[in-house]
């Protein structure tokens, strides 16, 4: 059974259209790469299977690991080990990194009948996965995201990943707004969580981002729906030759 | 022939009448007390009370708020004495001194009267007015000036007992001074004034408790005027959890000197109609203020923060924040004034006041006023009213924290914005924990 399956999935929001039956299914160890020009869906896809509200979902269905992932709110889903990262990741003031971090730890831990982290196992665990992403301890205190820069949101996002340990992570153009250097630290922290047990879905306009994140799959997203499915080395195909022809081929 | 125009008197109004009639000569104070207190009853008898007509008051109509006027309390027996043995326990894990007053009176056998760090004195006020010494009745109403609010005239007509406290020259008091204010279980009203001396280069932290039994029908006006003698440190926290039917109206009347650090905050989580006057005098140049409050609101219940800050002489600080939150049929004022006087140059004063609204019921209502005299200053104002950030609420729900907890957090971060600014690390805590308590009471 795949980690992830999404079958003939159709999207609305405020009545336009922007999945029209897509299919796609992650096995578990696997990353895949989703690439595609501006508005072909890429984003909505991560939203969906996050479950932000504004979108409505009018056929088709999204089983993780085999269960309905879309008739449950978007705090079960992440208890269930989905993870998304976001694309503009928010700023919340007045609640530090480090309150955040463990109140959600411990709600998707209680909300799979696991025991809560002592104070001393998760301060350990930060600080080990932190140190890892070159992220200062003084930078958990602050209010979530405030005051950071793009890179350091993103780094963030990733921390919160490994913290987490997802099952399934989803990151939507992560490698977005960052330098050459700032990449390899995100990618480098991406790689680590790497795992048999664990499926990744990277979603990138850019081949850039999949020189350091190596996928096992890519697909190319356009109108809606998958057109094209191969190996690591069509993102290179799409680097040299753009979308073009992927553009009307889901009409 | 002269026709003359007069308002009815509300059920309230005339329960006053009747109530000062009868009691007036038994008030605690004799010669230039008792008329004081005649001549503060002869402008709320010439005014009646503040109506919405009265710009103060126009979103806290006192006239239609204040059903009745329940006779004064009585001193308190030996029943409601053993319960108030329980009262102020928001500040249960901080260590104070504590002075209760039961139904408006001091309860000395509750209270931590002795053993008094020395260059602190703490009295009874109405033992001061009834001995009429003459540091207290010379004092008393001089602070600020505020003739014209009926709400401190009745208080100055009708006031009882309260504390009267005096921290000397240089003398700094580490544990922080507790009024615990409670109300027993028979309809009532108490009236207590409190003075609070702090000389100059002294340091005190004042923290007044206000509470009463859940459905007790009771009424409350309690006044406090603080002066602040130059250099001097004072910090006053002020935390109201009324029962569900209290009417409480308080000011607290503040005049501050030079070079000094002055803090007030009012925090609100209870009561049917809480009114906070807030009148603060800076008198003196280099002052810090900090004057915050967190208002928590649900039910229909109706909570008003009334701030004048006035600039009389510059270069003092002054930035105010004040936080409501809003759930049910609830309604939060808050009306802050700065007035700069042309002597007032280089203030630096700025005024936050943010309402998060809950529900689509509830209603905040925001006033702020500045009126600058002088042409050298920095002030400003930001009012915001609005509801919890959807998006803000899906990113921390996305990471697993279910939709209760997410806005708990949100909220929790929103008032801590206000509550950081308490400089007693304990305080800060007690205060954290009491959203913590309205909020899992609103779940």
């Amino acid at each position: 059974m795949p980690m992830l399956e999404v079958k003939n999935l159709h999207v609305e929001i405020e009545g336009k259209k922007i999945l029209n039956g897509l299919d796609l299914a992650v096995n578990s160890g696997q990353v895949h790469a989703i690439m595609g020009p501006n508005g072909s869906g890429k984003s909505t896809l991560a939203y969906v299977l996050a479950g932000r509200k504004d979108y409505e979902v009018t056929e088709g269905e999204v089983l993780l690991e085999g269960e309905n992932v879309l008739e449950m709110e978007p705090d079960e889903r992440a208890a269930k080990g989905l993870f998304l990262a976001f694309q503009y990741p928010m700023e919340i003031p007045g609640v530090a990194t480090m309150t955040f971090l463990r109140t959600a730890l411990n709600a998707q831990r209680k909300a799979r009948g696991e025991a809560e982290l002592t104070t001393p196992q998760f301060m350990k665990r930060v600080r080990e996965v932190a140190q890892r992403l070159h992220i200062d301890q003084e930078m958990l205190r602050r209010g979530v995201n405030v005051g950071f820069s793009g890179g350091e949101k993103k780094r963030n996002e990733i921390l919160q990943m490994a913290m987490l340990e997802p099952r399934l992570c989803v990151m939507d153009e992560t490698d977005s707004g960052l330098d050459i250097d700032a990449l390899r630290v995100v990618a480098d922290g991406v790689n680590a969580l790497r795992a048999p047990d664990r499926a990744m879905i990277v979603i990138t306009h850019y081949q850039r981002l999949l020189n350091y994140i190596v996928p096992d799959v890519v697909h190319v997203l356009s109108k809606g729906r998958v057109v094209k499915t191969g190996g690591k080395e069509l993102a290179l195909e799409l680097e040299a030759h753009g979308y073009a022809e992927y553009r009307d081929a889901a009409a | 022939m002269s026709a003359e125009i007069r308002q009815m008197r509300t059920a309230a109004e005339q329960g006053l009448l009747d109530t000062f009639g009868a009691v007036k000569d038994k008030l605690p104070g004799g010669g230039k007390v008792a008329a004081a207190r005649s001549a503060a009853f002869r402008r709320f008898e010439a005014q009646g009370l503040p109506h919405r007509r009265v710009e103060e008051w126009k979103y806290t109509d006192l006239r239609a708020l204040m059903r009745d006027a329940k006779p004064l309390a009585r001193p308190p027996e030996a029943g409601a004495k053993t319960r108030a043995r329980g009262a102020g326990q928001v500040l249960a894990d901080v260590d104070c001194r504590r002075i209760v007053f039961v139904d408006g009176t001091l309860v000395p056998e509750l209270s931590e009267l002795a053993d008094l760090e020395a260059g602190l004195s703490i009295r009874s006020t109405a033992r001061a007015l009834a001995e009429g010494d003459p540091g207290v009745v010379e004092r008393l109403g001089r602070t600020v000036q505020v003739d014209d609010n009926i709400a401190v005239a009745l208080n100055t007509a009708f006031m009882g007992d309260g504390a009267v406290i005096h921290v000397a020259s240089g003398v700094r008091i580490a544990r922080p001074l507790h009024l615990v204010f409670v109300a027993g279980d028979a309809p009532s009203a108490a009236f207590t004034r409190s003075l609070v001396v702090v000389d100059k280069a002294a340091c005190a932290m004042i923290v007044e408790t206000h509470e009463g039994l859940p459905d007790s029908d009771y009424q409350v006006n309690t006044a406090l005027e603080l002066v602040v003698d130059d250099e001097a440190h004072v910090d006053h926290v002020k935390i109201t959890t009324e029962g569900a039917n209290a009417l409480h109206v308080s000011t607290l009347m503040a005049a501050v000197g030079a070079r000094a650090r002055f803090n007030a905050f009012t925090f609100n989580a209870g009561g049917a109609v809480v009114r906070n006057q807030l009148f603060v005098q800076l008198n003196g140049e280099g002052t810090l203020a900090g004057i915050r409050g967190a208002t928590l609101v649900k039910g229909r219940e109706h909570v008003d923060t009334t701030l004048v800050a006035d600039h009389a002489v510059g270069g003092c600080q002054n930035r105010p924040i004040f936080k409501s939150v809003l759930d049910g049929e609830s309604r939060a004022v808050f009306q802050g004034k700065i007035i700069v006087r042309p002597r007032a140059q280089k203030t630096d004063a700025k005024m936050a006041s943010h309402a998060l609204l809950l529900s689509e019921n509830a209603e905040a209502d925001n006033k702020p006023e500045l009126e600058i005299f002088a042409d050298d200053v920095q002030c400003g104002h930001g009012a915001t009213t609005g509801a919890l950030d959807q998006e803000l609420l899906f990113y921390l729900r996305a990471r697993g924290i279910p939709a209760k907890e997410a806005e708990a957090l949100l909220i929790q971060a929103f008032v801590g914005e206000a509550i950081e600014g308490i400089e007693h690390a304990g305080l800060r805590e007690a205060l954290i924990e009491a959203t913590e308590r309205w909020l899992s009471a609103r779940a």
